[in-house]
């Protein structure tokens, strides 16, 4: 019952959205330089590293409006470690939902090596370094900038954008079993729809598809793909193996997982699964915070499965939307791209409600079937595509996790 | 009245409990979702909601199967009814 597909099932239409799932979607976005479409317009304050937090605190405190976004490294990183550390910061500051920039970071030369990547998108961004000039100094200049590129920003209009134009990641959390029964799948009819009408979309979560590996790899586009995507999963679950003190029973599955009735990383795996939905396959294998190249389609991204270390390497990838099913009750926001959450758990909805964009519950109660909710789930999409700000952003919550691969020098 | 467990593939030995406060010994009616068969049976444990009920007799070291697919296997003997979790059953992989 829950998976027969209502032909009637009622179509949504408020304001400017138009959700015909199959057929055409549309939805007002702000167009970037690039071409790519954003869905906020936000001024950053974005740090090279740890040492120039304060500063960019202090911006966003001078000039109302303007977004810091602090973080814990950047100092004495090497090799690929440094370079998922360029490639993060570059891709935030490019990410589509930015409207201009301005990074400062303890000195000049890897402060420029992020400017000069964030402009090469044709992006406003200008560069402020410390030393020589102290915080004070800095943070005039910086603010003075940032006041400039805030005015402008607030001049940007909205205009009417088609669902190709918009990029949507997954990732759940907190995951139980009303997860893989639920929320997930329709996650999974959301992807099913939206790769049939060109949207660009990418799962990820590497060690969180162990048990389920092969099915996942089954649904690559083609044999090339799957190699790849099973290189990487296998060199992922290396490293866990290489690192483990025990069968990462305290971990993963996590505490929460385990008390929403998960037991084994196999039954996380497939429920994990249910969100690339039944038909859409994965056109490449993306390296942590790589940018799609491959045209429209679904991804699949190499990440960590703690939520916000995924949510931003796939903000750091230029996705500018995030679907986030839960069953216990993850709460996580981005500073930079709106956190849909929604979760098929009827206790989590009675009390954590402040955080769930989307009740999918009534599956459980065998009152709503995959395609509804799916459809459901398109609407509130578009109508955050619009503006409407999510759970996450009215209650404040801006995490930016970076992901690091090894220790620095 | 909803189904108080669902059953993802009708291959499965296991069935998650949807509803809050199942109780030991209470009689309860779940929906195969592929199959859309009904099936009931009696709790023989306390369930919360999302945990697991064994759809038949497990033995010790056998593999646990839902979503159609081996999540693990058993470390005790299970018998149809009982909760099944980590106190019963472990991955293979970790």
């Amino acid at each position: 019952m829950t998976r027969r597909v209502s032909a009637k099932s009622a179509t949504s239409r408020r304001g400017a959205t138009k959700v015909r799932p199959g057929g055409a979607l549309s939805f007002m976005g702000y167009r970037r330089e690039n071409g790519r479409v954003g869905v906020r317009n936000h001024v950053i304050a974005l740090p090279v590293d740890d040492l120039s937090n304060a500063a960019c605190e202090a911006v966003a405190n001078n000039i109302k409006g303007v977004l810091a976004i602090p973080h814990s490294y950047g100092r004495l990183q090497f090799g690929a470690d440094l370079e998922l550390h360029f490639r993060t910061m570059i891709g935030t500051g490019t990410n589509p939902n930015v409207a201009a920039v301005v990074v400062i970071g303890i000195e000049p030369g890897w402060t420029k090596r992020i400017v000069d990547g964030i402009r090469a998108s044709g992006k406003p961004c200008e560069g402020f370094a410390i030393e020589g000039n102290g915080d004070l100094q800095t943070i005039a200049a910086a603010s003075r900038k940032a006041k400039e590129f805030l005015q402008k920003a607030s001049e940007a209009q909205r205009e009417l954008c088609k669902a190709e134009d918009l990029w949507v990641a997954v990732k759940c959390g907190e995951s139980d079993t009303t997860s893989g029964l639920a929320a997930n799948p329709t996650v999974g009819n959301f992807i099913d729809k939206v790769d049939a009408v060109g949207m660009t979309t990418c799962f990820g979560e590497t060690s969180e598809l162990t048990g389920a590996e092969q099915v996942c790899a089954s649904r690559a586009a083609n044999d090339k793909v799957r190699k790849k995507f099973l290189k990487t999963w296998s060199d992922y679950n290396d490293m866990i193996l290489a690192n483990k003190t025990n069968d990462l029973s305290d971990s993963q599955p996590t505490k929460g997982n385990i008390a929403g009735g998960l037991t084994t990383i196999e039954e996380k795996a497939f429920g994990n699964l249910e969100k690339i939905g039944r038909k859409a396959r994965f056109v490449d294998v993306l390296d942590d915070g790589e940018t799609p190249a491959q045209g429209p389609g679904l991804y699949f991204m190499n990440t960590s499965s703690a939520a916000a270390e995924c949510v931003t390497l796939q903000a750091a990838a230029g996705f500018a939307v995030h679907l986030f099913p839960t069953g216990q009750g993850n709460v996580i926001g981005n500073p930079i791209i709106p956190v849909i959450k929604l979760t098929g758990n009827p206790r989590t909805v009675r009390l954590m409600s402040e955080h769930i964009d989307l009740d999918v519950s009534d599956i459980l109660r065998g009152k709503m079937n995959f395609h509804k909710a799916g459809d459901a789930l398109i609407e509130i999409t578009m109508r955050v595509a619009n503006g409407r700000l999510t759970c996450a952003e009215a209650l404040g919550h801006r995490e930016y996790t970076l992901t690091k691969l090894y220790r620095s020098a | 009245m909803g189904p108080q467990f669902l059953v993802h593939n009708s291959a499965d030995t296991v069935g998650v409990v949807v509803v809050e406060d199942v109780r030991k010994g209470q009689s309860l009616t779940g929906l195969v979702m592929d199959s859309e068969d009904s099936v009931t049976l009696k709790a023989l444990d306390d369930i919360p909601l999302g945990h697991k009920i064994a759809l038949k007799k497990i033995k010790n070291n056998e593999t646990v199967v839902k979503y159609g697919h081996d999540i693990g296997r058993a470390v005790a003997p299970i018998a149809l009814g009982r909760h099944v979790h980590v106190h019963n059953v472990k991955t293979k992989r970790w």
